[in-house]
């Protein structure tokens, strides 16, 4: 596993790195990818956050009702702090908890106070811009009750970057009746590994869709995040749209825990492999009665040289629970190609249009704005042979 | 200008190592419509996917010439680029791709108008449904035609184009293929149209210039599209196997 072959000893601390004041000491270039990413000032937001390195160089809010500030500000200053940090995460769950508890590379602190209910995405960023560092941030994100937040956050790295280790501490904290949209959108590089570890708590009548989005090269990603739907009628999503590039070695997973009667949870990943290794995980634990869960994996393998895994499990305690999955693997079928060849499309045309709509997942809940950006990041991914 | 746009000259195809076209000669002048009665299983499909160029059918002896040209060895997108459209029977879904998208590729090159021709044909509210997902045996034939609408083929091969429509649509089927094949100019046509049919009963909607009988992947029949009609609704196509009168072109 790849994990294994990963020493966080082996990357320089993100502290040494030096940073620009701001967003306008980044090169054209990068600030042109940045923007990609849904960083764009253009776009209505209601809050942003950027972070290089270790260092935090942008945090506004621009409406009532949200706290935005890095959280090493956060630590000193939210009072009730300690009822959120290393709540729904461990630090003791394994060398990437354990290194980031230990020695902190900031992060944001997100709070949408009661029945605040934002409608226009939070834009965060972090990215990595020095070679060879390890980023290790802590997110923590609290919609308390009634209010509703869209974070995006966007990861990325310096477009000519060696390696590099971004490790991710996300903590959701979905009160009751609260709403959080959280969408990733991740644009990696050949070398860089990524370890987000995230925990999620959602309470009574909360709702939670997260949607992952990983289209470009990247060395190795493994994260599974672990949500527990506490409270009665919560309900979770999760969807990930994944390219899997030669060489590049993904294993996601989500692991949901229907605690709460009535809770209801979906767990969906669309993977296409040009190579390399994607394993697609999924894990749906039924701890109350009348919940429902269903997973649905789907793969769709354009190379014989790499290896797509789909490991779907369901448990339950109870009689009166339904949970599904469905998983299915498979290449593209050649009547589609054909079909579409015969509009005039060639074969390259007809093979990527397949396979974007294939990753056309329809979000429940998304906004259009957040649906606009998955669908531009997909046309810039070219994806065909 | 070239009078037929389309000739098939001894065609011989095969499928998977089965023959499932011997011999075929066709030839369709600009402006016509040819109808090719077979039962299932006779070749008309073979034919029309042949003509196409798909790869499943391998073209052993023959030539197909559009225009005058050689196009036996061509890709079915450049064959859709020089002028030719196929209306498939059973076409394929295409997951996540919206009716609308689809359009818009076809369109690119003629800048045909879209929401216009949709709304003509009752169509826009499907524009932003995914291509042939869920649609009904008419909605599919709609979503066909309305491509080829937009494409604007001068050959138009269309597969079984009444099968699976209900009454309440047929009509509206037989006027987009009217519209496609030119039907209400009397003369200078520009469009020809290849269909092939067992029932038969699209002649009802669209009117043919000459008929063929298929069988065994052979021609074995030539005239008046009405006339062959009837012989197959009264004899069925035993009675063309008895007559077994092969045509001499």
């Amino acid at each position: 596993m790849a994990e294994h072959l990963l020493d966080i000893k082996s990357f320089k601390s993100a502290k040494e790195a030096q940073i620009p004041e701001d967003l306008s000491g980044l090169s054209p270039e990068e600030q042109e990818r940045l923007k990609l990413l849904g960083l764009d000032e253009k776009l209505p937001h209601e809050g942003e956050y950027v972070q290089i390195d270790a260092k935090p160089i942008l945090c506004k809010r621009k409406v009532e009702g949200l706290e935005i500030m890095p959280i090493s500000k956060a630590l000193k200053t939210f009072d009730r702090i300690g009822d959120y940090f290393w709540k729904a995460l461990s630090p003791e769950k394994d060398e990437f908890t354990k290194a980031t508890a230990e020695d902190l590379d900031d992060g944001y602190f997100i709070r949408v106070l009661p029945n605040h209910k934002l409608i226009y995405p939070v834009q965060t960023c972090l990215y990595i811009r020095t070679d060879n560092i390890a980023q290790k941030v802590h997110n923590i994100v609290i919609v308390e009750e009634g209010a509703e937040l869209n974070l995006v956050t966007s990861c990325s790295v310096h477009p000519n970057i060696g390696s590099a280790l971004h490790i991710g501490i996300s903590e959701f904290y979905v009160k009751r009746g609260g709403k959080l949209t959280f969408t990733m959108v991740h644009m990696w590089a050949e070398n860089i590994a990524v370890r987000p570890r995230t925990g999620i708590l959602v309470e009574e009548g909360g709702t939670y869709i997260s949607t992952y989005v990983s289209l470009f090269p990247v060395k190795s990603i493994q994260s599974a995040p672990v949500c527990r739907l506490l409270g009665p009628s919560a309900t979770a999503s999760f969807i990930s749209i994944i390219v899997n590039h030669k060489d590049s070695h993904i294993d996601l997973g989500s692991e949901v825990y229907l605690e709460g009667e009535d809770t209801r949870t979906e767990i969906i990943s669309r993977n296409v492999v040009y190579g390399g290794k994607n394993i697609a995980r999924g894990k749906i634990v039924a701890k109350a009665p009348k919940v429902k869960g269903h997973l649905e994996c789907q793969g769709l393998m354009l190379s014989d040289e790499g290896l797509m895994m789909a490991i779907p499990e369901l448990d339950s305690y109870y009689s009166d629970v339904e949970l599904t999955h469905e998983a299915a693997v498979g290449k593209i079928a050649r009547e589609e190609v054909e079909y579409l060849m015969a509009r005039g499309l060639t074969e390259e045309e007809a093979t990527s249009l397949i396979v974007k709509g294939f990753l056309s997942v329809k979000i429940e809940g998304l906004s259009p704005e957040l649906q606009k950006q998955i669908d531009k990041t997909l046309e810039l991914a070219k994806l065909g042979f | 200008m070239v009078e037929n746009l389309l000739e098939v000259k001894d065609l011989w195809v095969e499928v998977e190592g089965r023959e499932v076209l011997r011999g075929i000669n066709l030839t369709i002048p600009l402006g016509e419509t040819h109808i090719i009665f077979g039962r299932n299983g006779s070749g008309k499909t073979s034919l029309l996917m042949t003509i196409m160029g798909f790869p499943t059918y391998k073209v052993k002896h023959g030539q197909i010439l559009f225009k005058g040209e050689d196009i036996t060895k061509m890709p079915p997108y450049e064959r859709a680029k020089k002028g030719i459209g196929i209306m498939f029977q059973r076409p394929p879904t295409i997951k996540g791709v919206k009716v609308r998208e689809i359009l818009k590729l076809i369109s690119k090159e003629n800048g045909a108008k879209i929401e216009e021709l949709a709304r003509a044909f009752q169509f826009e509210g499907f524009l932003g449904r995914e291509l042939n997902k869920g649609f009904s045996g008419g909605e599919l034939k709609k979503s066909e035609l309305l491509q080829l609408l937009i494409q604007d083929p001068q050959l138009v091969l269309l597969d079984e184009p009444e099968s699976g429509v209900d009454l309440e649509n047929i009509h509206l089927i037989g006027q987009m293929i009217r519209k496609l094949l030119q039907k209400d100019l009397h003369r200078k046509r520009t469009k020809s149209g290849l269909i092939i049919t067992h029932t038969g009963f699209i002649l009802q909607y669209v009117p043919a210039d000459l008929g063929y009988v298929i069988m065994n992947g052979e021609i074995y029949c030539k005239g008046n599209p009405l006339e062959i009609f009837e012989g197959i609704q009264k004899f069925g196509y035993e009675g063309c196997q008895q007559c077994l009168k092969r045509c001499e072109f």
